[in-house]
């Protein structure tokens, strides 16, 4: 039995593909075992194959890989999308008595399971339960204890009654006790359990959390794939802490309100993608100019335009770095995991406020709707810090005020960062504005003012780079002659593929890039590689573009856009390719 | 707040750049009457407006303020409030502003009704950019944009907000400063979303909608017994293109603000020194 272990649920959409795998998953997590989930899905709300895949084991998953070892097909076309990913002895567990599967032919050399899954559920309560007899029917295939599929049932649709729990655990029991009865199979797997509790979330709910843990208490957004998630997440739960969602009627508005809060003092959020983003652009120069703390999260999608809502893809990386029209200086941190996701937005507030200027957070589709387990304490919430930067009260404003009692929000200072009255603050009145400004917030043309608020809203960046950290996540040996960069969620597979690789002979010294401005200084790294190989989810390489100019040196770049995330083994193999290509040209 | 807060601390020492004889400047005075009478005073002010000859309004007067993009200024009077409803906040803007550019804004806010006011320098036509059509300049004015007029009907900014499900909608106009100004009052003193829809005329542009038209045409419904909380009686004035109404055209009493209902009664901007108390218990549920 293979250290990890593969599973999928695929059908149509509707099917409840997605709340089906969510519980096998929750049960695995719940038994102590690492859980890294993958979603394939369509733009679409009914119809449309679909599917949730989990790769689980006692270690901690990453990635995931091209293999899948029990296959649960609602569909006949479920097997066709995954024929690639399956091997002999994969087991594929079917419904021989619906209609469209009913001469479902089985690949050679696998298993099929032929389990009566919609009769089954109606004996059980209902045929809506055809998906959790199939869950029990994998238990028995995969040896692993039921009962942590009634807990995760229990947590599933407690709220909705006992009696509808206990119709779930029965169906689930159905299904486990006619593969044990009427198909005469060991298949040899035995999901092995552990002590440990685990959480398991997902990328977009992490920046949720993080939002609340730093205090975040407005939060106005526009519903898009894949950042609905964030939304989502904060509504019902941000209210516990005081703060507030509003679902605006669009992005231009969604970022005005966002500003709105955040002037009157309150930390402030919205999130969307791509399409979203661009919408947003003209208000980010604003909350640039008018210096206000905002942090604005970009989920990316395939684009341009509406392109592929709902597939991966890491192309709007030069959007956030250059868009918009004049020259916003600006911070934009980009996870590389899903625990990154909460500490990075708890990072993005504090740059905000201390800076007071717009942060992106970027994070890509497969981060934010991946699932994956971790313990509790990666997520320890006394180690989250705020800092609210320059706030200025009744007591502190004299400092800052000019011969006629005026308050200067926007004073010229050393560090670029000027006061910040919050309203309310008495003798604190003052106004902000997007035209050039002088240090009292008032429109000027005057060429000295201008160049003095440009260069003090420009000199903040100077001053964060030497203030705080800004250095790339390590892996690998530093030795190798390899060196390999990513930004963004490739970092999981990444991690693996040198564990592979490594298992070959071939050491790897990579560099996960969380800061896209500021930046880490790459160069000493790059000039002390033989070759360089940027990996990123877009055609044109946008990070090796920046990578080149920051380094002055030419990199190798691997490059995916068809719409799927990088998977370990894929990477490995191209990485090994472009190490054996470069050995050849040399 | 302070009980002797006179209209004029609500002035800044910054001379206005509108033209001489710019109906804004009433407008203005109003306001600043408006928030004195109802006891504000400008640390507990914040005034939004967005871009144009209204725009420059924050920049005039005294308060906490933000001069922000073209027709966005809704939804940032939206989030100051909500983020502290202990704010006096008055969004100030123009006919293009709130008409065109932000008419989608517009139509959300009067439905959200939030506790805050709404003031529209209606002066149709596009000043700053000097002259051309504006949503509310009449079918056949003619303008830089559209010398044989713009061929189609001016937007009834009123009956846009009695469709949207305003609660409190008025008229008045710039000059009439006593009217005016006990308009904008009771537009701040209304619990939601208090719209009033200012006749503020363009001198330099605008030789139609001049202050001789309105005042030749102008009726005053106060003094035509009219009820404003008769719904049937309000819609009737607002469909009726025949004449220029000033005064409180059509106000609920059923009107409960969105900081209300959604029990938003505390200042947000303060924040624990780390994570909130009870954070934890986010994780845990992830269990």
């Amino acid at each position: 039995m293979p250290a990890d272990f593969n599973w999928a649920i695929g059908g149509e959409a509707g099917d409840g593909i997605d709340s089906t795998g969510k519980i096998f998953a929750q049960a695995l997590s719940r038994a102590g075992r690492h859980v890294f989930t993958s979603k394939d899905f369509a733009s679409r709300i009914r119809g449309g194959y679909t599917a949730y895949k989990i790769r689980t084991s006692v270690d901690p998953v990453q990635s995931v890989v091209d293999r899948l070892d029990v296959l649960i097909a609602l569909t006949p076309r479920t097997i066709e999308e995954n024929l690639e990913e399956l091997h002999e002895g994969s087991v594929i567990v079917y419904d021989g008595e619906r209609t469209t599967m009913a001469n479902v032919e089985i690949p050679d050399g696998m298993v099929g399971l032929d389990v009566p899954l919609k009769r089954l559920a109606e004996e059980a309560g209902g045929a809506i339960m055809r998906n959790v007899v199939a869950l029990g029917a994998a238990c028995e295939v995969t040896g692993f204890p039921i009962e942590n599929l009634d807990s995760a049932l229990e947590k599933r649709f407690a709220s909705k009654g006992q009696a509808l729990v206990d119709n779930n655990k029965e169906a689930a029991r159905s299904g486990q006790d006619y593969v044990a009865e009427e198909c005469d199979v060991d298949l040899g797997y035995e999901l092995e359990t552990t002590d440990s509790d685990y959480v398991l979330l997902n990328g977009d709910e992490a920046i949720g959390m993080g939002a609340i843990a730093a205090g975040c208490k407005f939060y106005a957004g526009y519903p898009i794939t894949p950042a609905t998630d964030v939304m989502e997440y904060l509504v019902g739960r941000i209210e516990r802490f005081g703060g507030h969602v509003v679902q605006a009627e669009d992005e231009l508005s969604a970022i005005n309100m966002a500003l709105g809060a955040a002037r009157a003092g309150a930390r402030s959020m919205t999130a969307t993608s791509g399409p979203g983003i661009d919408l947003m652009t003209e208000t980010f120069g604003l909350v640039a100019t008018s210096e206000t703390p905002l942090v604005i999260v970009d989920v990316m999608r395939s684009g341009p335009s509406t392109g592929m809502p709902t597939k991966q893809e890491q192309g709007d990386l030069n959007g956030l770095l250059y868009g918009g029209h004049g020259e916003i200086p600006r911070f934009v941190l980009a996870p590389t995991t899903i625990s990154e996701c909460f500490w990075k937005t708890v990072e993005a507030f504090n740059l905000a406020e201390k800076y007071q200027t717009p942060v992106y957070l970027v994070a890509d589709l497969s981060m934010a709707v991946t699932e994956q387990t971790f313990t509790p304490e990666t997520f320890d919430m006394d180690d989250v810090e705020v800092d609210r930067g320059k706030v200025v009260d009744e007591e502190t404003l004299d400092e800052w005020q000019n011969e006629k009692g005026q308050f200067k929000p926007h004073a010229i200072t050393d560090d670029g960062v000027s006061p910040r009255a919050f309203p309310g603050t008495v003798d604190g009145a003052h106004m902000s504005t997007g035209l050039e400004h002088d240090e009292l917030g008032r429109r000027t043309e005057d060429t000295g003012m201008r160049v003095e608020q440009v260069d003090k809203r420009n000199r903040k960046v100077g001053t964060a780079r030497e203030e705080e950290t800004w250095d790339p996540r390590e892996f690998g040996d530093p030795d190798s002659e390899t060196l390999v960069i990513s930004w963004g969620s490739n970092e999981g597979p990444m991690t693996e593929a040198i564990e592979m690789l490594a298992g070959e002979g071939i050491d790897l010294h990579f560099l996960s890039v969380p800061y896209i401005f500021p930046r880490p200084d790459l160069t000493d790294a790059v000039e002390a590689a033989e070759r360089v190989v940027v990996v990123e989810c877009n055609a044109t390489g946008q990070f090796a573009d920046i990578v080149e100019h920051d380094t002055l040196t030419r990199v190798d770049r691997i490059n995916k856009y068809d719409g799927v995330r990088f998977n370990a083994d894929e990477l490995a193999a191209e990485i090994k390719a472009t190490v054996a290509e470069t050995e050849v040209t040399q | 707040m302070s009980s002797d807060v006179r209209f004029t601390d609500f002035k800044s020492d910054k001379q206005p750049t509108w033209c001489p004889g710019c109906g804004d400047f009433g407008t203005m005075n109003g306001m600043m009457k408006a928030l004195a009478n109802t006891g504000n005073d400008p640390d507990n002010t914040f005034i939004v407006a967005g871009i144009g000859c209204s725009g420059k309004i924050g920049t005039y007067m005294h308060s906490y303020a933000l001069h922000g993009v073209h027709g966005r200024a809704l939804p940032v009077g939206t989030g100051v409030k909500l983020a502290n409803p202990d704010l006096e906040v008055m969004v100030a803007g123009g006919d293009g502003d709130g008409y065109s550019i932000g008419a989608g804004h517009f139509v959300h806010a009067v439905r959200r009704n939030v506790d805050m006011s709404y003031i529209v320098m209606d002066n149709r036509i596009y000043g700053l950019t000097k002259g051309q059509a504006s949503p509310t300049s009449r079918d056949d004015f003619e303008t830089a944009t559209t010398p044989e007029g713009p061929q189609q009907p001016p937007v009834n900014p009123l009956a846009l907000a009695l469709a949207s499900g305003a609660t409190f909608i008025a008229q008045s106009f710039s000059t009439d400063a006593q009217r005016h100004a006990e308009i904008v009052q009771e537009a701040i003193e209304h619990d939601g979303f208090g719209f009033v829809n200012v006749f503020s005329p363009c001198v330099t542009f605008n030789d139609v909608d001049t202050y001789d038209y309105f005042r030749d045409s102008l009726v005053d419904l106060a003094e035509e017994g009219h009820d404003p909380t008769d719904y049937d009686a309000a819609k009737n004035k607002i469909l009726d293109a025949s004449k220029e109404y000033q005064g409180v055209v059509w106000q609920s009493e059923k009107s409960i603000p969105y900081g209300e209902k959604r029990g938003l009664d505390t200042d947000m901007s303060r924040v624990d020194e780390g994570a909130p108390e009870g954070a934890m218990d986010l994780v845990r549920e992830f269990y």
